[in-house]
C-alpha cells in the first residue's frame, strides 16, 4: 500500500522575523500543528531568508542532525567546534549536534539577502561526539540525473549524517523521466520542488511544494517544466 | 490556566540553562533543571511535576530510569525526549505532548 502526504507552498507556516524570512513545512518554533509534525526522521525542513548583513546569533544545539543547503547568496557559519567556514550555493553543511555545540549562521554579504535550505533530522543514535562538514559538489552532475549530496556512511558521496537517509539534488528538462529506487525498503521519500513543475507517481508539484511518499521501491518522477529538486530519504522509525 | 510544572534533565549546563529559560518564557510554564539523574531524582520527590524533558545526556537507560520512577510515582507525567537543543522544536515537544501526542 502506498500513502502520501502533500504539503503545497502555500500551507507552510510562515515566519516573518523583519531580518529573517521563514517559510516551514513542519512545526517550528512558536508555530505548531499536530498534523505537521515530521515525516519520519525528517523533523524540520525550512526555507530561509536572511537579510544582508544578518543572521542567527550564538545558540546551542544536541542531538539532532542539520544540514544547510545555500540557494542563492552567501552563508557564514562559525561553531564552538572552532570550525569558520563560507558556504555558497553548489555546497552542502551539515552539523550533527550531538552533545552539543553552539553555532551561528550569518549573511557573509552586507546587502544580498541569501536564501537557503535548512534541515535536520532526528539521528539514529543519541549523544555522539558533534561534527561539522560542509562539501562542494559539480551542478553538472545533477543534470537529468539524481546527485547524492548526503548519506549515512562516511566512504560514501557526500556528506554524512548519524541516520540512515540519503539526499539527492536533480535537474531535469522539461519532459525528463526519471525513477528514483529507494535506497532501503519501507524508507519514505519526501520530494521538495525547489523550482520548477513536477510529477511524482502522478501527483503534480510545483514550485516549494512538498510530497512525502511510502512508496513500495521506486518512484516516478517526470518534469513538466525545468525542474530543480531536492528529494529526501528518510526511515519511518529508526 | 494553571502552571504546567517542567523537569529539564540535561548534562550540558549552557544548553540546560538555554532550555529553562525558553519554557519560563512562557507565560503558564515553570521550568526546574537538573543536570544529572540523581538531581532529576529529588527534584521528582520534592516537586509536583506534570511533565519531563529528557536532553542531552541522557542515555537510553537513564532515561528508562527517570520514566520508572515517575510512572511510579505518578502515571500522569509525561516523559519527552527532547532533541534540538533550543526553542526550534523545545515549544511543539512540549505543546503535544500536553495534547496527548
Amino acid at each position: 500500500m502506498k500513502n502520501s502526504v502533500l504539503h503545497p507552498a502555500a500551507s507552510r507556516f510562515y515566519a516573518d522575523h523583519g531580518w529573517l524570512q521563514s517559510a516551514q513545512t513542519f512545526s517550528f518554533h512558536g508555530n505548531y500543528d499536530p498534523q505537521r509534525i515530521q515525516f519520519g526522521a525528517l523533523r524540520v525542513l525550512n526555507d530561509d531568508t536572511v537579510n544582508g548583513g544578518k543572521g542567527f546569533g550564538r545558540h546551542p544545539h544536541d542531538n539532532m542532525e542539520i544540514i544547510s543547503i545555500p540557494l542563492e547568496g552567501t552563508l557564514e557559519h562559525e561553531d564552538s567546534m572552532g570550525n569558520v567556514a563560507v558556504i555558497r550555493p553548489g555546497e552542502i553543511q551539515v552539523m550533527s549536534a550531538g552533545t552539543g555545540i553552539y553555532h551561528t549562521e550569518f549573511n557573509k554579504d552586507a546587502d544580498v539577502p541569501v536564501t537557503f535550505l535548512q534541515i535536520w533530522l532526528y539521528p539514529d543514535k543519541l549523544n555522539v561526539p558533534p561534527r561539522y562538514d560542509q562539501r562542494e559538489y559539480a551542478s553538472g552532475d545533477r543534470h537529468n540525473r539524481f546527485q547524492q549530496i548526503l548519506s549515512p556512511d562516511p566512504d560514501d558521496e557526500g556528506v554524512w549524517i548519524q541516520q540512515k537517509a540519503w539526499f539527492h539534488l536533480a535537474e531535469f528538462d522539461m519532459g525528463f523521466e526519471a525513477k528514483y529506487e529507494l535506497k532501503i525498503a519501507g524508507n519514505g521519500m519526501y520530494v521538495f520542488v525547489i523550482k520548477g513543475d513536477v510529477e511524482v507517481d502522478g501527483q503534480t508539484l510545483s514550485t516549494r511544494d512538498g510530497y512525502g511518499i511510502w512508496p513500495e521501491s521506486t518512484v516516478s518522477i517526470t518534469a513538466k517544466q525545468n525542474s530543480s529538486l531536492l528529494i529526501i530519504e528518510v526511515p519511518e522509525k529508526w | 490556566m494553571s502552571q504546567i510544572n517542567i523537569l529539564a534533565i540535561a548534562n550540558h549546563p549552557e544548553i540546560l540553562e538555554t532550555i529553562i529559560r525558553l519554557i519560563n518564557q512562557q507565560e503558564t510554564w515553570n521550568g526546574i533543571p537538573a543536570g544529572s539523574a540523581e538531581e532529576a531524582e529529588t527534584v521528582l520527590r520534592l516537586n509536583s511535576i506534570d511533565l519531563v524533558l529528557l536532553g542531552v545526556g541522557v542515555d537510553e537507560e537513564m532515561g528508562e530510569r527517570i520514566v520508572s520512577l515517575c510512572q511510579s510515582m505518578d502515571p500522569r507525567i509525561v516523559c519527552l525526549r527532547h532533541f534540538g537543543g533550543g526553542s526550534g522544536l523545545l515549544y511543539s515537544e512540549i505543546r503535544h505532548a500536553l495534547a496527548g501526542g
